[in-house]
């Protein structure tokens, strides 16, 4: 038994890291905030040239050929700053998905190609985000080159010109949010019945896991900043941070976030080695990451007091981002019934 | 990554099982924390030991079979899943052997090891005082030297000392150095329980066992071969155990793992249940399962030369918490009839969680409390100031 990343993942994360830390400083995260799209278009490139967009196209569609252990690194990295850009929509959901309909042995040939176009493209920095049945609304659909849209059992690759595009306004101003209205053709179709099912579940399932390794990289941010606020910030003569109500929370933060990670790291491991438990240890990745995460924002709030009750301390930035995706492809509730299922307890069992 | 056995981990897995499957008794023996359940608690270590399944990872020259830390995990995963009898050794061969085995001498480690593994030493710990708990540095028993007889002197009084009444000897600190203060000036020491001068007097724990003891020493005398590492260096030579007692080596994962499987158990026979407590056994059990997790990655850490240091102050915060939480949600599923105790004919599951929840309720107190862990946590891990 080995739980640890191989020495090339943990490089490939911390040369990920190394980049998002100099480019998306909390300036830039407020920069996307302010403008339209809500896209750092130069971090999307450089992302690009480094890999990190074509990490699970195929090498032979131009990609990296990786699985989800890389992507979830990567991601960790991307929740850590607060990166607001769509790298989960494209590198983890679009990416595996598109490669999924063109291995496929029923996919006909024209699906195939069209799938094969867009794979291709996604390395090179195109924007594919996805738009689930569950979820009214679609992140960055508004600055999409392409959707993928699944509904009534057929998945469809959606030109956004062609979709009518409602505005909504997310707390997490830089998450450019819209509900899509979408018609599906038999021009755009990409697979359909039990295969179609197969792909869109597998890839919900990567949009879970993917969002619960930013959601650990969020949860670090916010405690670091809180421990480096509490250690200089003095009331009553000494560092808040020395007196134990303050530690005691922090502790507890800490706690939780330790034993989100593994879980997390566990699920990206038997997503990619397709484990038959692995939508189990994905729920499971997700419904703590996403406790862990609001409980150390809660504590990263009360312990930075009234300076953390505006919008000028950047904590917010990150607060509300761990808000939006906490709730984002199932909240913690959501997966523990799924977890409850899979242990043959849920009472209420609809859940599948 | 690699989650699953090797093939020799594989193999030794199915031979613990096997093994197992034969000899954990039938009959759950009586509590390991009582006299007449601590006689049959021998003979099943007894029983072990021969099968060189008492100290697994110990060398084969002192009864054990060398193993890996992976397997010594697969042992204890197996261990609890077969629901084999509560290790009464366990403070001999999980807390006081590794220091053993770290600051002993050769002739210390011959002569101690072996017998601690045979279950013919029986070791209890002799950290807390009256006026000394958690506050482990405030600790005021002492040895004065005799170098007529060339040994020590012991006089003071140790309290809270699990299965005391029923062991044979005990390990802990005392005061060699009366002009030193807090962490200095205290030596590791060992003492046979029947030296003259010294008094045992049992006690009732909460769950109404008589795993308590309190042990007066009143000039009872020592030799010098039991001290444990250099006079006056007992703070750090003790701090290499309770690192033992609040990390891994303590409470392995199998052992939760096990609880919340039989929780899984007794809530899927539990008819209409209620989705709350559906919610919270799940939640439970990936708490559970997160256990298992980290420590997975605790040990790789540890076999690849990283050790674990602060961290494993997380560790007892976490096992402790879930193992209330465990307990306590068998209770409830037992509904009106979780006041049963164990024994009680009528009890659900022989009231088994009756007794887990008491027991569980010791584990934020013992080995520093969880408040004092937090503070470890906030301090050491994190780094916030002291003071």
């Amino acid at each position: 038994m080995r739980f640890a990343f191989e020495d090339d993942q943990l490089e490939l994360a911390a040369a990920v890291g190394d980049l998002l830390t100099n480019e998306v400083t909390p300036a830039r995260v407020r920069e996307a905030w302010a403008s339209n799209d809500g896209r750092l278009r130069d971090v999307w490139a450089k992302l690009a040239d480094m890999g990190v967009l074509g990490l699970m196209v195929p090498e032979e569609a131009g990609g990296l050929g990786m699985g989800e252990e890389e992507v979830t690194l990567a991601l960790v990295e991307c929740g850590r700053v607060g990166l607001p850009d769509p790298v989960l929509s494209s590198a983890m959901v679009s990416a595996p998905l598109l490669a999924e309909v063109v291995a496929h042995e029923s996919t006909p040939e024209a699906a195939a190609s069209l799938a094969r176009i867009w794979l291709e493209r996604l390395p090179g920095g195109a924007t594919v985000v996805p738009a689930f049945p569950l979820a009214k609304t679609v992140a960055f659909a508004d600055s999409a080159d392409m959707i993928l849209g699944y509904a009534d059992g057929e998945l469809h690759v959606v030109d956004p010109t062609s979709v009518r595009l409602s505005p909504e306004r997310s707390v997490d101003g830089a998450r450019k949010l819209s509900r899509v209205a979408w018609q599906p053709h038999p021009d755009t179709l990409l697979s359909d019945g039990d295969a179609a099912r197969e792909q869109i579940r597998r890839a919900w399932n990567r949009a879970a896991l993917g969002t619960s390794a930013q959601l650990l990289g969020l949860g670090e941010t916010m405690l670091a900043m809180t421990v480096e606020y509490v250690s200089e910030r003095k009331q009553f003569g000494v560092p808040v941070g020395s007196f134990q109500a303050v530690k005691h929370h922090l502790a507890d933060a800490r706690l939780a976030l330790s034993f989100a990670t593994p879980a997390v790291h566990r699920a990206a491991h038997t997503m990619a080695g397709g484990h038959p438990d692995a939508h189990r240890d994905v729920s499971m990745a997700k419904a703590m990451a996403s406790e862990a995460a609001a409980q150390v924002g809660r504590a990263a709030l009360q312990c930075h007091g009234a300076i953390g009750y505006t919008t000028e301390c950047d904590l917010h930035l990150y607060l509300k981002r761990t808000w939006a995706l906490a709730s984002r492809f199932g909240d913690a509730r959501w997966h523990r019934r799924r977890v409850a299922a899979a242990l043959g307890i849920d009472p209420l069992s609809t859940v599948s | 990554m690699e989650l699953l056995d090797t093939p020799t981990e594989a193999a030794f897995r199915a031979e613990v099982r096997a093994w197992l499957a034969d000899h954990v008794p039938a009959e759950a023996l009586p509590s390991g924390d009582t006299s007449e359940g601590f006689a049959a608690h021998l003979d099943w270590e007894r029983t072990l030991f021969e099968a060189r399944y008492a100290v697994v990872s110990w060398p084969e020259a002192y009864g054990g079979r060398d193993a890996t830390l992976w397997e010594w995990l697969i042992f204890e995963e197996e261990y609890y899943r077969a629901d084999a009898p509560q290790r009464v050794t366990q403070n001999g061969i999980f807390l006081l052997a590794p220091t053993i085995f770290e600051y002993g001498t050769q002739a210390q480690q011959d002569t101690l090891l072996p017998r601690m593994a045979a279950a013919e030493d029986l070791w209890c710990q002799g950290w807390s005082e009256p006026n000394a708990g958690s506050d482990l540095a405030g600790i005021t028993s002492k040895a004065v030297r005799d170098d007529e007889a060339g040994g020590w002197r012991l006089t003071g009084q140790k309290t809270w000392t699990t299965r005391g009444a029923f062991c044979t000897h005990l390990f802990g600190l005392f005061r060699t150095d009366p002009d030193q203060e807090r962490h200095r000036g205290l030596t590791y020491m060992m003492v046979p329980l029947d030296a003259e001068g010294v008094t045992v007097r049992g006690f009732t724990r909460l769950d109404g066992d008589e795993g308590f003891a309190e042990v007066f020493f009143e000039d009872a005398f020592i030799s010098d071969d039991w001290v444990l590492g250099e006079v006056g260096a007992g703070w750090s030579v003790a701090m290499s155990t309770t690192s033992s007692e609040r990390g891994l080596t303590l409470r392995s994962p199998g052992r939760f793992q096990a609880t919340a499987e039989r929780l899984l158990a007794l809530a899927r026979s539990t008819d209409q249940l209620d989705p709350v407590l559906a919610d919270r056994v799940t939640t439970a059990w990936m708490a559970a399962e997160a256990y298992q997790l980290y420590t997975l990655a605790d040990v790789t850490d540890v076999t690849e030369g990283r050790p674990p240091g602060a961290r494993s102050s997380l560790n007892k915060l976490w096992w402790s918490e879930l193992d209330v939480e465990l307990n306590r949600l068998g209770l409830e599923l037992a509904g009106a009839e979780a006041e049963l105790d164990e024994g009680s004919p009528g009890a659900v599951d022989g009231g088994r969680w009756m007794k887990g929840w008491q027991f569980a309720l010791s584990g934020p107190i013992y080995a520093g409390t969880n408040d004092i862990q937090r503070n470890i946590v906030a301090e050491r891990v994190l780094g916030l100031p002291r003071k």
